[in-house]
């Protein structure tokens, strides 16, 4: 009994990390979707909305909700603004200039932020936006963090749902991401919707941002770094380019870590990530739902 | 977007008018100096070899390649070099060359992105009616997913997308391709149908001359990205030249 309750604990905690992990996924493979680009800048979209939500709290003591609104309108227009300035002049440059780019914006993001007159290279603690309560459901105890988590997460998967299949633009976001010459045939403005895959990525890696924050209260510059990874391999596990696969790679990867530190050893579980990404690329290199290959 | 051409001499208004254009692929000419005209309501073939710039004509009009020289006005204002959606936009619309649909959306999906540029809604209705019309075997598949269909129906929801557009210009490259004659032949009485209800107009490009020249009012000959003959297509389906390159026999 006590091991079931243990074993149900850990899912609520890895579905709390997969919830950020796939929050994260979900702009690696939108972008991938309709550039082919692997955005390495994104994890640090996600340290970004973070530093803003961290700014927002402190300085301004805003309400919660104002600060996720201002955070995600902030990381969106970052997000815009690195398509436009590093990504768009290469659009028909070969695939490689534009993913050394990629990790240039990356590396830029990091050590420019981290100097001392922007924001800092120390550890800094993420205000606490609210007392945190911890429910026992008797089998195991809940907290009102993880609740917000999953019913921000949940929200937000919604919206996206919304957006990409219920919407002309999410129409043109699938099209592009098929066959950007045939969707430019139909009307549909490449430039505008590749921008707006870039505004939506960016705002829910902002989302995650603050969330992340919430629960695990320690920011750094740098730590976009490894969530942006373990969330890239999300979306391989998913299947790149596919929305429910990033989400469900998202929550399969923040299982395995959360269960992998539980029972085996927590110096493991970054390493269990990569195992994990190993594994795909040999025998389905697709991901979960990924199809044959067979258009090049 | 420049004034209304001056047509001059009193002639009907042209649709479109090509001058000059030509286009490379690095060093490769792909079309060299070509003249095309489109008037209002015609049905115009372009046949040739293969590589003789057929589809490089196609894709220089609807922006998706640009040209180094030349010029192409339509309906008045100047095209080339324009952004492919800004082209859909003033009513040029084209059923690609092995059809192109999206076969992982319905074909409900795909008629709908046709519709794209289209923001009149009753004007959408209408449109999409008429295409569920001409095209019923379309109608009993809209949830379908596109990929699912034969590849007459394929070409024949690549006609129904593009006429969501509501194009004054319909381009059509290849139609006839991989299709067996029946559905051919059933495709291009479709095509007549849409031209003669709606007067629109469209540009045929094909290899089988013998299909394009007899569903078509004007023919057009290109050789090597060069345009070698013109005029009637019956005239130019009885020339002998014609005759001995592409029309077999």
């Amino acid at each position: 009994m006590e091991l079931l309750g243990y074993i149900f604990q850990q899912c609520i905690n890895g579905l709390q990390l997969g919830a950020v992990y796939a929050l994260i996924a979900l702009g690696y493979t939108m972008v991938y979707g309709v550039l082919r680009l692997i955005n390495f800048a994104h994890g640090d979209i996600f340290m970004l909305g973070a530093f803003i939500a961290y700014y927002l709290l402190s300085r301004f003591t805003l309400p919660i909700y104002v600060v996720f609104v201002l955070t995600m309108i902030c990381t969106a227009l970052a997000g815009y603004i690195i398509e436009k300035v590093a990504y768009k002049p290469l659009r028909n440059a070969p695939k490689i200039s534009l993913l050394i780019t990629a990790v240039g914006v990356s590396l830029f993001l990091e050590y420019f932020l981290s100097l001392k007159a922007v924001f800092t290279p120390n550890y800094i603690a993420f205000p606490r936006p609210f007392e945190v309560e911890a429910f026992d459901l008797s089998l195991f105890t809940i907290t009102n963090v993880q609740l917000i988590i999953f019913s921000i997460t949940g929200v937000s998967l919604g919206l996206l749902y919304l957006l990409v299949y219920k919407t002309k633009q999410g129409t043109a976001m699938r099209a592009v991401s098929y066959d950007k010459e045939i969707a430019s045939l139909m009307g549909i403005n490449i430039d505008a919707t590749v921008s707006l895959t870039f505004i939506v990525g960016a705002s829910l890696a902002g989302v995650g941002g603050i969330l992340y924050g919430i629960a695990y209260p320690q920011i750094n510059v740098f730590m976009g770094v490894m969530p942006g990874i373990k969330s890239f391999i999300a979306a391989v596990l998913g299947g790149i380019g596919i929305i429910h696969g990033a989400v469900l790679g998202g929550f399969i990867i923040g299982l395995s870590e959360v269960f992998v530190s539980a029972f085996l050893s927590s110096t493991f579980r970054d390493g269990v990530i990569f195992v994990i990404l190993f594994l795909v690329l040999l025998l389905k290199p697709t991901g979960i739902f990924g199809k044959r290959i067979d258009k090049v | 977007m420049r004034e209304k051409e001056q047509t001059g001499e009193g002639k009907f208004d042209m649709l479109m008018k090509i001058e000059g254009l030509s286009v490379a692929y690095g060093t490769i000419r792909a079309l060299d100096d070509v003249v095309l005209e489109v008037m209002p309501g015609e049905i115009l073939s372009v046949i040739g070899a293969n590589g003789a710039g057929k589809s490089t004509l196609l894709k220089t009009i609807t922006g998706i390649t640009k040209p180094f020289a030349g010029t192409i006005v339509f309906n008045g204002m100047a095209i080339h070099g324009a952004r492919p959606d800004k082209v859909v936009k003033l009513g040029i619309t084209i059923v690609p060359e092995g059809r192109r649909i999206f076969p992982d959306l319905t074909v409900k999906e795909n008629l709908e992105l046709g519709g794209y540029p289209i923001t009149d809604r009753a004007l959408k209705t209408e449109l999409f009616d008429l295409v569920v019309t001409t095209f019923p075997r379309i109608k009993e598949r809209l949830k379908q997913h596109a990929g699912t269909l034969s590849g007459g129906e394929q070409q024949m929801l690549a006609m129904g997308r593009a006429l969501m557009g509501n194009p004054k210009l319909l381009l059509l490259d290849e139609p006839s391709m991989g299709l067996s004659p029946i559905i051919t032949r059933e495709i291009f009485s479709l095509m007549r149908l849409i031209n003669r209800d709606r007067g629109i107009s469209m540009i045929l490009v094909e290899q089988n001359a013998h299909m394009a020249l007899e569903h078509s009012e004007r023919a057009y000959v290109l050789e090597n990205g060069r345009v070698t003959m013109n005029g009637l297509s019956r005239e130019v389906k009885s020339s002998p030249g014609i005759i001995e390159a592409y029309l077999g026999v």
